[in-house]
């Protein structure tokens, strides 16, 4: 054991508030202790302020009949359900929307954030409208716009729009036939996922194998036939197992099959296309940040244009684009309760809005509400965060 | 300055706030008078009850019965702090202080008188839910709206009452709900839905905003009982007593045939009952903290009942709606006050 030169001997140690570490340690403690503190206070502070003004607290009201009809559920949901089932649809209704949002957003984002840098002029200018347009417009506006413009072109229910005999448009929303799965169909969405697990074998033999060897196969293509080909194969043999439900009209509205309610088609374009321009920006300058030597070092390999794209450029670009990239996310998923404003029942719009009402009970339905959100935002950023660093290029 | 000093800065201005809701409940009349006015809760637009006219100044029947707190307490109707309010806000408004009386067609229920730390003071208006259909739809009663698609307003008793009477009645509907009334009125034309469904008089009101009014219809159907009226907070008896008996001034009023045009004539008259009303004989206001002369500034500054009622919503305005429920108990109305006495 070595010993320091300027040791001090044993028994004479420093008063604790001389040491740093210990000091540090208790103005931490201190910090906590009064954080809690203070919380305590408020918390108490509130229950005591709401129930001397006779306002009823706690979370009892989650068990109650909602009593109140919501358009669009994807869980089974009715005017008996209780509050608590509010809330789950909600929720449901809003990952709906986000999930398929970011979906979107990300692919126009990414066409158009290469478009923008595209050789051809007429592309690249088109781009840039897109991006200058939809980034500078409040996005409520679109929402908006898209709602009372899409509805008031479309056609009403008698009148509505016929793609053959099974889609129909009009102002209620887009009607779609729905597969009703028959006995024999269970065997489908094995092959199904057979034929991914499959896909992703044959992918990672065919990638070690050009690693050895330098030799290629096709293997996406493969892949993609497997992945359709397959079940589809087994469909054909099984004799197409699915009746499909044709949407009707009856009374006042087409019964049956699916409905996409419009107030969804519009908060999906407009939260699409609004965050899709700024990920195209985040797309271009992770392209520029890459130095146009990496390019010309490619192209004097002679690789062409699209791999020169997909194995040089964007791999090295990611890095500089998946941080960026998740604040449009969060953003994306937290401005989706802007669908409060045209009535598609989302969390906020349902059980902040309605149930929050009907109850009462403010500070219960937002804290949930908030906690939410939270939630989503932290678990989206946690799989970036990981994404990043599973993509992320290894520094030498 | 160091960090100890910002931090005792901070604490210094902090504290106020956290004991300030403890106290803000005590004593609203004080408060509004030091503040030399009222702050009353209302619609942003809706038309007949509370919306802004062409000089900016909110008329309706809501906003008058604010002008009648106003005038009873402060002897002066024009101190009146008008507060828009969306029906999603409403309450924690009227809770946290924001307002001090909240007058903004809210239905009277018990779930809202018990559990809201709010008391309803008395009905202004006496309303029901209804449809209003697209008349080219040659809809004639509610019953035939089974899988009709319904617009109608996020976080109102409008929401239930149609779950409720599609329940019973066997049929379905999709309810398609904002969160203001413009929008579920945009929704209506535009299509989005067969039907609007609101209180009764909301609903005529709207139907004049339309830009062709014939297109739509009400129908007759009236599914709900909706007793319009204000509400105070919980926990101040005083304000309570003043809110609830500026209504019953103006209905008394109109009972006893004393209104806005005659009430200097009728201070002279010999009725003990008009007498007591305008504080010419004993003095009632004095027990609620108030002139003698509480309910004449009423009468004077705002109007008795039929006044505020014709000027509003009735046969001086553009709704024309008869007085109906409204109409005094002894003109087979259900409008009914407590004597002045």
């Amino acid at each position: 054991m070595s010993v320091r030169p300027n040791a001090r001997p044993a028994g004479h140690k420093p008063p604790f508030w001389r040491d740093r570490a210990k000091r540090a340690l208790i103005f931490q403690c201190l910090l906590i202790a009064a954080v809690i503190v203070f919380l305590f206070y408020i918390v108490g502070n509130v229950q005591d302020n709401l129930s001397s003004r006779g306002i009823t607290t706690g979370f009892g009201f989650l068990n109650n009949t909602a009593g109140f009809g919501i358009v669009q559920s994807l869980i089974d949901y009715s005017s008996q359900s209780t509050y608590g089932r509010t809330f789950f649809v909600g929720l449901l209704n809003t990952l709906l929307v986000g999930g398929l949002g970011v979906i979107a957003a990300t692919i126009i984002g990414f066409i158009v954030g290469i478009a923008r840098l595209s050789p051809n002029w007429l592309i690249a200018k088109l781009a840039a409208a897109y991006i200058e347009t939809f980034r500078n417009i409040p996005l409520l506006l679109q929402i908006f716009f898209w709602y009372f413009a899409v509805l008031r072109t479309l056609p009403s229910a008698r009148d509505s729009l016929a793609f053959g005999e099974a889609f129909f448009l009009n102002v209620r929303g887009l009607y779609l036939p729905e597969p009703l799965f028959e006995s024999g169909f269970g065997l489908i969405p094995v092959t199904f996922v057979i034929a991914i697990v499959a896909s992703i074998a044959l992918v990672i033999w065919a990638k070690r194998r050009q690693e050895a060897t330098g030799k290629r196969i096709p293997a996406y293509w493969i892949s993609f036939a497997l992945i359709f080909g397959l079940p589809l194969l087994v469909m054909l043999v099984t004799g197409v197992p699915i009746t499909w439900e044709m949407p009707e009209l009856r009374g006042f509205n087409f019964r049956g099959g699916i409905t996409v309610i419009p107030e969804f088609l519009a908060l999906w374009f407009a939260l699409s296309i609004y965050t899709a321009s700024f990920i195209a920006e985040i797309v271009r300058s992770g392209i520029q940040a890459i130095s146009h030597g990496q390019t010309e070092a490619a192209q004097a390999l002679s690789l062409p244009r699209n791999l020169v794209l997909r194995l040089v450029v964007i791999p090295q670009a990611l890095r500089v684009i998946i941080p960026p990239l998740t604040s449009q996310y969060l953003n994306l998923i937290k401005n989706s309760s802007l669908a409060t404003a045209i009535g598609y029942p989302d969390l906020v719009s349902v059980f902040a809005g309605t149930t929050l009402n009907q109850t009462g009970q403010a500070i219960e339905v937002i804290a949930m509400t908030m906690a939410v959100y939270l939630t989503i935002s932290l678990l989206v950023s946690m799989f970036m965060n990981w994404f990043n660093a599973r993509v992320a290029l290894v520094e030498r | 300055m160091n960090t100890t000093r910002w931090l005792g800065l901070g604490i210094t201005l902090l504290a106020p706030t956290l004991w300030v809701p403890a106290t803000a409940m005590a004593d609203t009349l004080e408060a509004v008078q030091e503040r030399d006015s009222v702050r009353c809760g209302v619609n942003a637009a809706q038309p007949g009850f509370s919306s802004l006219d062409d000089n900016d100044q909110y008329r309706g029947l809501d906003t008058d019965v604010c002008r009648a707190i106003a005038a009873a307490a402060l002897g002066d109707a024009s101190k009146v702090n008008f507060v828009p309010l969306d029906s999603v806000e409403r309450f924690a408004a009227l809770q946290s202080g924001e307002v001090d009386v909240l007058s903004r067609t809210t239905t009277w229920t018990s779930s809202r008188d018990t559990t809201l730390g709010m008391n309803f003071t008395g009905v202004s208006y006496y309303d029901g839910q209804a449809f209003m259909v697209a008349s080219d739809l040659g809809v004639q009663s509610a019953k035939e709206l089974d899988g009709a698609a319904i617009c109608t307003q996020s976080g109102t008793t409008s929401e239930l009452n149609l779950s409720d009477y599609f329940r019973i009645n066997n049929m379905t509907y999709d309810a398609v709900v904002f969160d203001s009334p413009e929008q579920s009125i945009a929704g209506f034309e535009a299509g989005r839905c067969d039907v609007l469904s609101s209180d009764a008089s909301q609903l005529y009101a709207q139907r004049i905003q339309l830009a062709d009014p014939n297109m739509a219809v009400v129908l007759p159907e009236i599914i709900s009982k909706e007793p319009l009226g204000p509400a105070v907070r919980q926990g101040d008896d005083q304000w309570f007593n003043i809110v609830k008996w500026s209504l019953f001034a103006m209905l008394n009023a109109e009972e006893l045939g004393v209104s806005q045009a005659n009430v200097d004539e009728q201070l002279s008259s010999e009725n003990p009952d008009v007498m007591r009303l305008l504080g010419q004989d004993g003095d009632f206001g004095e027990a609620m903290g108030l002139s003698s002369d509480w309910a004449y500034q009423i009468v004077k500054q705002v109007g008795n009942y039929a006044d505020i009622y014709d000027r509003n919503v009735g046969a001086d305005s553009d709704f024309n709606i008869a007085r109906g429920l409204n109409a005094l108990w002894k003109d087979g109305g259900i409008q009914y006050a407590p004597p002045i006495r």
